[in-house]
């Protein structure tokens, strides 16, 4: 019998730790201990290393035609999606009840089971949760005369300490806030979003979608002021490998401060197998709460937000083998194998008593304590994707020059009317 | 001037037509073993683009995504895609992109340079023909994202290829000049199919009409217009039918600037891509597929009447 276990991580690629703890840990581990109980049962590794959204994509079509791997690891957000699409089903559907008796559930706390659940029912297991910051190059922010403790408390002190490295260090880009279609999902999720948190909204508001209101102008606006006073970098935002080009630019102190969530900080500058490997990490970024537009101007009131997602486990309701997908399952989230994980890379895993004996990363400890307790998520919808675009293009527009903030927000609320129907926005459209 | 005639536009030459009024193969070899014959092929052709081609007519009425609930029950819109699509400057800018990328680079860059290759080359026996022409199909039959690989090196700002040769030169090609970029690329890539069917058809002009003319005292430019480009007009327009065809269904200037900077390489596939399977509005993105489909068949039409006008 054989399972084929999909993950959006490759060896010497995109999280090339995730992949070789699958490949060289997981898979061995759980055939042996599939041997001990009597069975016969092969996992293949089914490893991309693409863009999230093209993954998304073939998993949809593959999953349409009644295909695809036995147990794959979908972005939280699409759960939703593929569950209305019938292309999964609620765990005890495809497995039986016994999964609800599985004593890892007790170590997930419940906000981030809500990562795999769709109207009240378990898809999957959660990998894990991450949260949104802003890095820093402490290095760059000493020579431009800035604290290297820094902590805006508004949009405006982010850009008042964008001028002075500006004027400090013009080799420099000061800061890059992900905007345009190029880099995807990462423009909505690592900028439009967070800083929409940071005007006291989100995305849906009173059960209605935020289309041009003063809030979209304002972050559109801020964008504005980003990237027309040359704060940050439009070509990198306009370009088609832009987002790897800020990894690496980052890497090289050539970009000051960065939004990013922690998978940067753990797969991408991370010194020891990362994408952009910095070699002196550690002590040169730092970083801080992405701040509100005003202080307690943030969602509910508060002072800074941030925005949390994270993957989850699921097993496709084609699968043959639904029994022996469940304990692949298992073994993926349990606390033996997910602590021989975090020892090779530190994450923020699902498990309490995993993270508790092992969170040692200065970071993640961070994000833990001080993002968690104010993050939010995105809506996991079938329209939401073409929301994130409408979101992406005006974005692009207005960091390329085209749109000022007004006519951006006046074309995106157009196009968010058009994506939930008009019924559904607020704000003039 | 435009005739009437039912013979089918038959491709290059014009002279073997049979003469009209003859039996086909049909009469000779009754119609229903002529029509045997011809089943398989219709079949298929039914079943890969005619059967497509009405299921995008179709998915372009309804609301079909690729997740959530319209994947399993789409409803039908009617024509709300198609105004939807009237409306949308992003459509009107990716029609006017698409037009000039397929003019650009098949009907100027390709078809002039295709044709310059062959006749530079026609009467070269050395073997530095068989080098170019090696070397403009390799352009050809190298994978698309090999390819793209490649030119991204060659037009990089900093440590490009092109830069270097220039010496002191930091241009982002592809963020300063997209559609030129994207137009070279193309031109680049795909000449090979136009030398190849020139050089067929210009070692098809019989040499004595080049004698005669050139014992008349015509100039090199005189030939070409008086004697070679009449002979060969069939192989011209065939070709500029297949490259304006494929160039206007060719994603490959996705994998060198994903449609921007800000949508200004944002070709129709790349804009069909965009909003159909990113954004997963699949009615939508066929609804636009049916104009592509239209949009082709015009090409098409023009092309064959061209041919079929014999002056």
């Amino acid at each position: 019998m054989t399972l084929k276990l999909q993950a959006n991580a490759v060896k010497g690629g995109k999280n090339a730790t995730e992949a070789s703890w699958l490949q060289d840990w997981v898979i061995p581990n759980f055939q042996k201990l599939m041997a001990d109980q009597g069975k016969q049962v092969t996992v293949q590794y089914a490893g991309t290393g693409a863009d999230d959204e093209d993954v998304k994509t073939q998993l949809a079509l593959d999953l349409r035609t009644g295909g695809g791997p036995d147990v794959f690891t979908p972005d939280g957000p699409w759960v939703g999606e593929f569950a209305q699409a019938g292309f999964l089903k609620p765990l005890d559907e495809v497995v039986g009840s016994e999964v609800n008796d599985w004593d890892g559930w007790s170590q997930i706390p419940r906000p981030v089971t809500g990562i795999v659940e769709f109207e009240g029912k378990r898809y999957g297991i959660p990998v894990g949760t991450d949260g949104r910051v802003l890095f820093f190059n402490k290095q760059l922010f000493a020579r431009a005369g800035l604290p290297t403790n820094w902590q805006p408390k508004s949009w405006d002190e982010v850009l008042q300490a964008g001028r002075q490295l500006k004027a400090r260090l013009p080799d420099v880009t000061p800061i890059q806030i992900n905007a345009g279609t190029a880099m995807g999902e990462a423009t909505t999720a690592q900028g439009f979003i967070p800083l929409l948190y940071g005007t006291g909204k989100n995305l849906i508001d009173g059960g209605k979608w935020l289309g041009d209101t003063p809030e979209t102008q304002a972050v559109l606006g801020f964008y504005q002021q980003l990237y027309g006073q040359d704060l940050g970098d439009a070509r990198l935002q306009l370009r088609a490998d832009g987002r790897d080009r800020s990894f690496a630019q980052f890497a090289d102190d050539k970009i000051a401060v960065l939004l990013e969530g922690d998978y940067f900080w753990r797969s991408v500058i991370n010194p020891d197998g990362g994408l952009a490997p910095m070699k002196d990490r550690d002590q040169a970024v730092g970083w801080a709460l992405i701040p509100a537009r005003q202080p307690g101007g943030g969602l509910n009131g508060q002072d800074f937000v941030s925005l949390s997602g994270g993957a989850g486990r699921v097993i496709n309701p084609n699968t043959k083998a639904p029994k022996e997908a469940w304990e692949l399952l298992k073994f993926l989230n349990s606390k033996e194998a997910l602590t021989n994980w975090v020892q090779r890379e530190p994450r923020i895993t699902s498990r309490t008593d995993v993270n508790q004996a092992n969170l040692k990363d200065p970071l993640l400890s961070f994000i833990s304590r001080r993002v968690l307790p104010i993050t939010a998520t995105r809506p996991g919808s079938a329209v939401y994707p073409q929301v994130s675009l409408a979101i992406q293009t005006a974005t692009e527009n207005v960091a390329a020059g085209r749109s000022d903030a007004r006519e951006a927000a006046g074309r995106l609320g157009a196009a968010i009317a058009k994506a939930v129907g008009a019924d559904n926005v607020t704000g003039a459209s | 001037m435009p005739t009437t005639s039912p013979a089918p536009a038959e491709a290059p030459g014009g002279d073997a037509q049979p003469p009209r009024g003859e039996p086909g193969a049909a009469a000779v070899l009754g119609r229903p073993a002529a029509g045997a014959f011809v089943a398989p092929a219709l079949l298929l052709i039914a079943a890969f683009l005619v059967f497509p081609a009405l299921w995008t007519l179709y998915l372009g009425l309804t609301d079909y995504r690729l997740t959530g609930a319209a994947a399993v029950n789409p409803s039908f819109v009617g024509l709300d895609n198609y105004t939807q699509a009237l409306s949308d400057p992003q459509f009107r800018n990716s029609l006017v992109v698409t037009a000039l990328f397929v003019f650009g680079s098949a009907v100027i860059g390709q078809t002039f340079l295709g044709f310059a290759l062959a006749w530079t080359m026609r009467d070269w026996r050395s073997p530095l023909r068989s080098v170019v022409e090696v070397l403009v199909i390799v352009a050809w039959i190298l994978p698309g994202s090999v390819v793209a690989f490649l030119w991204i090196a060659f037009l990089d700002g900093q440590s490009g290829t092109l830069n270097a040769l220039l010496g002191g030169v930091d241009t982002e090609w592809l963020l300063e000049t997209p559609l030129l970029a994207v137009i070279v690329f193309n031109t680049w890539r795909g000449t090979a199919f136009s030398m190849l069917l020139y050089g067929a058809a210009l070692s098809a002009v019989p040499p004595s009409h080049l004698e005669t003319a050139r014992l008349a005292g015509a100039s090199a430019f005189q030939q070409l217009r008086d004697v070679v480009l009449p002979t060969i007009r069939g192989h011209i327009l065939t070709s500029l039918l297949l490259i304006s065809l494929w160039t206007f269904n060719d994603f490959t200037p996705y994998l060198l600037t994903r449609g921007g900077p800000n949508f200004r390489t944002d070709v129709l596939p790349v804009f069909i891509f965009r909003n159909a399977i990113s954004s997963g509005q699949l009615g939508y993105g066929a609804a636009i597929s049916t104009v592509v489909l239209g949009v082709n068949l015009v090409i098409a039409l023009f092309y064959l009447r061209l041919l079929r006008e014999r002056t």
